[in-house]
Order: structure tokens, then sequence, then C-alpha cells
């Protein structure tokens, strides 16, 4: 058995520079922020761009579905440079989650979210853990009926896919339509929204789903952590440069050990995350048997030290990291948000208890 | 057989020696020293010196043929120093001569070494060393203290770093030797540490007489030389794969599922945490090894002892806890001289006391966390007020 490859190849660095590139040009941070404001102007040219220009909207689809049939190494790479600019763009959503349930079907639909022309959300609670999703929303014939609150990527969705269970297993409905209402949110760049359905007309999509929503809450799980790798490394090297620059004391802060160490134990946590994302997108992309420890072990590690990089960006900015101005904010919240996304660390450790035989 | 092929000419010439040594009906030094001489040591090194000039990875292969046919092995772990330290350096500075004469019996551990480094005054601070060296007639005369020598008592030779010019600042000052340890006025002394056994010794070097022909690299240029060894030992990570739940959390993991009576709910999260890091370490560390594989810089090296470290004293001091009255008793406090480490055949108060070590030996970690700070970060260095200061001004 090979080893899984940790490192990037060529085309995904790439992938990366161009990604870089498009997201400094569209994504200043600054509109960014507005989204707080209600300003939601940034997100619909930005994720037309990523789509028409870098296609990104294809890259788990096969060739013959309509996508790049690239993989999830790829799309991991994407979700690094997301992270690295709080991009308020619904790719983990759509992208990687609502895809990853429909692939394997000949739904039309796989083809529409492949090139941009359409845009979905799975309907489940943000926080839903692969192992612990159960559906909430029941089907009386073709008619749904329920609710599914705090659901990410459904403002930005035009169609949603519903997972319905029954006595004769799970399916998964796509539902147009349906106006979500908005939540105001700790993280307003991935901003949640609550379903209502009250007898809106279906259509199944997946049937004998079960497998299929948790392998894409698992991919989902598995690629989210590229994405708190990449904030990590925006915070650790946004404070590295600033406090290289910020003198108090007649001296770079940057000088003084009692922060040198903590930027090193910062530095060490960081380039672990980095290892550990990668693992767990390569394992996905080879469907390795080892995805669910993998997963379990990126999620039960990457999410938190998203969210201590971004407290200790705050804290070592000093006051100007408390500003609305600077952005580390942004961060912070996306970090904080995304550690409960997908199942928080202490929900995915609960899970690899079982999975290498250490049970409570 | 081609040069081209590296890997079909190691395994020829695995067979070759084979062939023409059988493990089964060979003397032990004897087959050694053909597999030296067959370039079969260490296949990095450079031909007549044990090697090929083939990288370093081409090893694992010849290690599994020659151990698949039962042939003898070299007992790494009894001369650690000489192999992961003295052997690279002498490699890098020592002259043709020094490398006849040293390098072969080393690799077969005829002769064991170690290293004459650390001082009572001088652990973190290695460049302030005291240790004299005074030039007489063709060589040296050495006086000083040396301390946390392993294997000092069963070993040949030292690697030694000692002043020459104490009226220079004090990276300037040193020169490298080679000190026989069986010379006249070496005598060496068990330190007993806080396991009961011990390990390590203190080495007094009284009116030493060294030849000048076991000076290694120039006078002066001793902390050049003493780098190339200290990143060896840093570089000393390992060649091959680390299983999942190898090291210690294995260890704690087995006495979690032995033990179902002692399973508690805090402890059982402590647990689970110490599994995860203890899988990204072994994540990070593939992931550093295959960015050597591929010849890009790795600067996590430093950080992976900085991890190891913490983990080995997290989760022996949770074994501790969850053995409870099992783990406050001890196996033995006798003062015993160990051949090696013994991580795993001794009881958990001996794995908790000995990693405490782990955060201080081959560096500490407050002196890592400066090196990833300031050469990985590129943070400032801390300030040096003795750096420009000859080394006999300096205050102490």
């Amino acid at each position: 058995m090979s080893e899984l490859n940790l490192l990037y190849t060529d085309v995904e660095e790439d992938l990366r520079a161009s990604v870089r590139s498009l997201l400094k040009d569209r994504c200043p941070s600054a509109a960014v922020a507005a989204m707080y404001d209600g300003d939601r102007s940034v997100v619909e040219p930005l994720w037309r761009a990523l789509s028409a220009e870098l296609g990104v909207t294809g890259l788990l689809v096969p060739e013959a579905d309509g996508g790049a049939g690239a993989s999830a190494r790829e799309a991991a790479v994407v979700l690094e440079e997301l992270g690295r600019s709080v991009a308020p763009v619904p790719f983990l959503t759509s992208s990687v989650v609502a895809t990853t349930v429909l692939l394997g079907t000949k739904s039309e639909l796989l083809g529409q979210l492949a090139a941009g022309e359409r845009t979905a959300a799975l309907a489940v609670p943000f926080s839903a853990a692969p192992d612990r999703v159960v559906p909430s929303v029941r089907a009386e014939g073709n008619r749904l009926y329920g609710e599914v609150a705090n659901v990410a990527g459904a403002v930005e969705a035009d169609v949603l896919l519903v997972p319905v269970a029954s006595d004769d297993g799970w399916t998964v409905h796509a539902v147009s339509g349906v106006e979500p209402t908005p939540v105001t949110s700790l993280d307003m760049t991935r901003q949640l929204a609550d379903i209502r359905l009250d007898g809106v007309a279906a259509a199944p999509v997946v049937t004998d789903a079960e497998e299929a929503v948790r392998g894409a809450l698992r991919a989902g799980a598995a690629l989210l952590a590229s994405e708190q790798y990449g904030i990590a490394s925006w915070c650790l090297q946004t404070t590295v440069d600033y406090l290289q620059q910020r003198r108090q004391f007649g001296r770079v802060l940057a000088g003084f050990q009692a922060l040198k160490h903590r930027l090193a134990d910062l530095y060490s946590e960081t380039e672990s995350a980095a290892a550990a994302a990668r693992y767990a997108a390569a394992a996905l992309a080879e469907d390795d048997p080892d995805l669910p420890i993998a997963t379990a072990v990126a999620q039960a590690y990457c999410g938190d030290v998203a969210v201590r990089a971004a407290e200790e960006a705050l804290q070592l900015h000093g006051g100007i990291g408390m500003t609305w101005e600077h952005p580390v904010h942004l961060y912070l919240k996306r970090a904080k948000a995304d550690q409960v996304g997908l199942g928080t660390s202490d929900r995915h450790r609960a899970a690899l208890a079982d999975l290498v035989d250490l049970p409570a | 057989m081609s040069e081209s092929d590296p890997l079909a000419d190691v395994r020829a010439r695995v067979a070759a020696l084979l062939a023409e040594h059988d493990p089964a009906t060979t003397d032990r030094l004897e087959f050694l020293r053909a597999r030296y001489d067959a370039g079969l040591a260490w296949v990095h090194f450079p031909p007549g010196h044990g090697g090929l000039g083939y990288p370093r990875d081409l090893q694992a292969v010849v290690d599994a043929e020659l151990a698949a046919a039962g042939a003898p092995d070299n007992d790494p772990a009894g001369n650690a120093i000489g192999l992961g330290m003295a052997a690279p350096t002498i490699l890098a500075y020592g002259t043709e001569e020094q490398k006849r004469r040293y390098l072969r019996p080393l690799w077969t551990g005829e002769e064991i070494w170690c290293q004459l480094f650390s001082e009572p005054g001088a652990g973190s601070d290695l460049a302030g060393l005291a240790t004299r060296a005074v030039p007489d007639g063709d060589g040296w005369v050495v006086n000083g203290q040396k301390v946390w020598t392993s294997a000092a008592h069963r070993a040949d030779f030292g690697i030694l770093v000692a002043r020459t010019d104490p009226d220079v600042p004090k990276h300037r000052g040193l020169t490298y030797f080679i000190c026989d340890m069986h010379a006249p006025g070496v005598q060496v002394r068990p330190l007993r540490q806080i396991t009961g056994e011990a390990e390590f010794n203190e080495v007094f070097l009284t009116d030493v007489r060294i030849p000048d022909s076991q000076r290694l690299g120039a006078v002066g240029e001793g902390w050049r030389v003493a780098t190339t060894t200290l990143n060896a030992e840093r570089v000393a990570i390992g060649d091959g794969p680390t299983p999942r739940e190898g090291g210690m959390i294995g260890v704690v993991a087995k006495a979690w599922r032995d033990h179902p009576e002692r399973r508690r709910s805090a402890l059982h999260d402590r647990l689970l945490r110490l599994w995860v890091e203890s899988e990204v370490a072994r994540l990070t560390r593939m992931r550093l090894r295959q960015k050597l594989a591929a010849g890009l810089p790795g600067p996590e090296g430093a950080t992976m002892k900085l991890t190891f470290a913490r983990l080995n004293q997290a989760l022996s001091g949770l074994e501790v806890e969850l053995r409870e009255d099992d783990g406050i008793r001890y196996d033995d406090w006798s003062f015993v001289r160990p051949h090696r480490v013994n991580f795993t055949g001794r009881d958990v108060g001996y794995r908790y006391l000995r990693s405490k070590g782990n955060s201080i030996e081959g560096g500490t970690s407050e002196i890592l966390r400066n090196i990833v700070a300031e050469r990985v970060l590129g943070l400032p260095a801390e300030p040096r007020t003795d750096k420009d200061v000859p080394w006999k001004d300096l205050p102490r």
C-alpha cells in the first residue's frame, strides 16, 4: 500500500495561484466586512467569476457529468485560499457537500451545479456531524413538511436538497422556490438560514440516500479542515508581519521572547493542521479506507487550531485587532463558526472513540 | 549492474555479499567488515568509506534484504552517538587519514563513541564552554569537565569541543577534537538521574594529551564543526514511516483497552485529545519526510521535537493517573547503568520521570522555540550582549 501524498502537485499550485489572484482583486476585506451591515454585493460577482473563469464549481464532478473531473485534493486547495480570504462564497456548501450528495446519480442538477448555472445547499443544520445527522422533514406523497434551522449556504442557493426519512429509508428531494429566512449569524460570511416547508412540491433525486448524505457531510468535514488551515495560516502570517513592524518600548514587538514563543507554538500547530487537512483531502480523493478516521482526526484538530490562531492574532494585534476596521475579526468569526460546522471537535473525538476502539 | 540504476546496483551488491559471506557460517565482525567494504554500511556515504554515494533512502532496502537473509546488524542503538553524530562530522571535516582510521570500526561497533560537549557551566549556551586545550609540542593538553555524556563508560573515543583561544569572542575560540577515552587523565563517573539509574556520565579531563592528528577541522573552527554534529542530531528523525499508535500513545491506548475497570470519563477526553495530537504528529512527520524526499526544505523539523517532548510528558502523566495505585508503584530505584533507554520495558513511573528529560536533552524546548521563531518565522534574534566580548572577559 503506497502512502498518501501530503504535498501539493504543480497542478494544485497553479490552481492555488489562480484562485488567490482572483480573490485578491475581487474579495477585498472591506467588502466582506460590509456583509455584516447587510451589503452582500460582493458575493454574486465573486461566485460567478470563480465558476466561469476558474471552473471551481465543477472540480468534484466527473467530466462525463459536465464537470472538471478533478479531485478532493484540488477542492482542498481552493478551500485553503477561500479560508485565507474569508471569501463569502458557497463553495463548501454547494460545490462540495450538495454536489457530493448527487454524485453517481444521473440528475441533470449535477451538471448544472458543475457549470455554476445553479447553486444548491443540503438542508441540514450547519452543525450536523456526518455520523449524527437525522432528517427532520417528512414527505406526504410528493409534498414536504417540516423545518430545518441554521442551514448554511441556503441564502445563496436556488435549489435545496432535503433529506427525508421514511420506513423505506432515506430519500433526498430537490426543492426550488422556497424562500429561506436568513438568520443574523456570528459569521455573516457564511450566513445561516431557517427553512420552513409547508407542503411544497418536491422531486426525489436520490433514493436509499442515507450513505449519500453522510458521505457528503463527511466529504464536507474532510475538506472544511483545509479552510480552517487557510484561516490559521493567514492569522499566523499576518500576526508575524504586524509584530515585525509594531514598535513599543523602543523595539519591535517581534523581538520579545514571550511573543516569539507563542508564535513558534502557533507555527507548530498550523503546520500540524496542514498535515492533518492534507491527509484527509488525500484520503477523500483516493477513497481510502482510512477516510473516516482521517476526517475525524482533521476535524478534531484543525477547527480548534483555526480558532486559537484567530484568538492569538486578535490578542497579539492589541487594540487594533479589536476594531471593526481591521480584518482579524472576520477570521475569528469564521473560525469560531467553522469550529461548530459539520460537527464540533468533541463530537469528532467521540466518533473516533468508536473508530479506533477507545471506548468510554 | 549499472550505476545509473542504484537500486539494481545495491541489490546486486547485497546478493554478492551474501554469496561470499554466508551469514550462517561467517563470524559476525568479519561479516560487518565485509559489508562496510562492499559499500553497504551507509549507502549515502562515499565509496571507500562504507558507502556508494547513493540516495539515503536506499539504505532501507539494504537493511531489509540483509535482515531477511539473517545477517547480523551493527547494533546501532549501542553506538547511537557514533553513528548519528560523530560519523557525519568526521565525514564532513575529517582528513582522508582520519576517515580511514575511524569510520570503519565506528560503523561495525568495534569502537564506541561518546560526545563531550555540555559542561556544568555550558548547557544551552554551549559556545560558552570552559574546557581548555593548550598547545604542547605536536599536540594539545586538555583540562576541564564535561557532563551528560551517555555511553562514556563504554566509549573508546569522544568528540570533544574545547576552548583553544580565550582572548576572542566565545564562538571563535573553539576547536574540535577526537579524544581517546582510554588516555591517561580521562576519568568517567556515572551521573545518577531522577529515575534512579545512570544513563549518563560526568567526564573529568585532567592534563589529557591529544595529538594534533586528532583535531577535526581547523583551529578556531570548532563551533562550525559542532554545528554539523548538532544538525545531524536533529536530522535523526528517522527514515521510515511510523505506524499509527507507534510510541507512547500505543502504550497508553493499550492500558486503556486492557483495563475497562479503570476508565473514567474525564480521562477519556484527555486520552482522545492526546490520541488525535499523536496521530497529527505522525502525519506531520510523514509530510516532513515526503518534503525531504522531494528535495524541499522542511522547517517543521525543529517543531517535531517540541511536539514529541510535550506528548511523551502528557501521555505518561495521564497513564500514572489512569493506573491509580498501580501507577505510583515504582519498579526499581537501583543505581544501574542501562545499555540504552528503554521506555516500554519499564513501568509507567519510569516513563513519567524519564520523559521529563525529553524537553531538555538535545536542545531545550525553550531554545527550540527561539530557533523556530528566528530561523523559520524570521523574528529578531535574542539580544546577545556577549557576542563581541572576548570569552575571558565574560561575567560568570
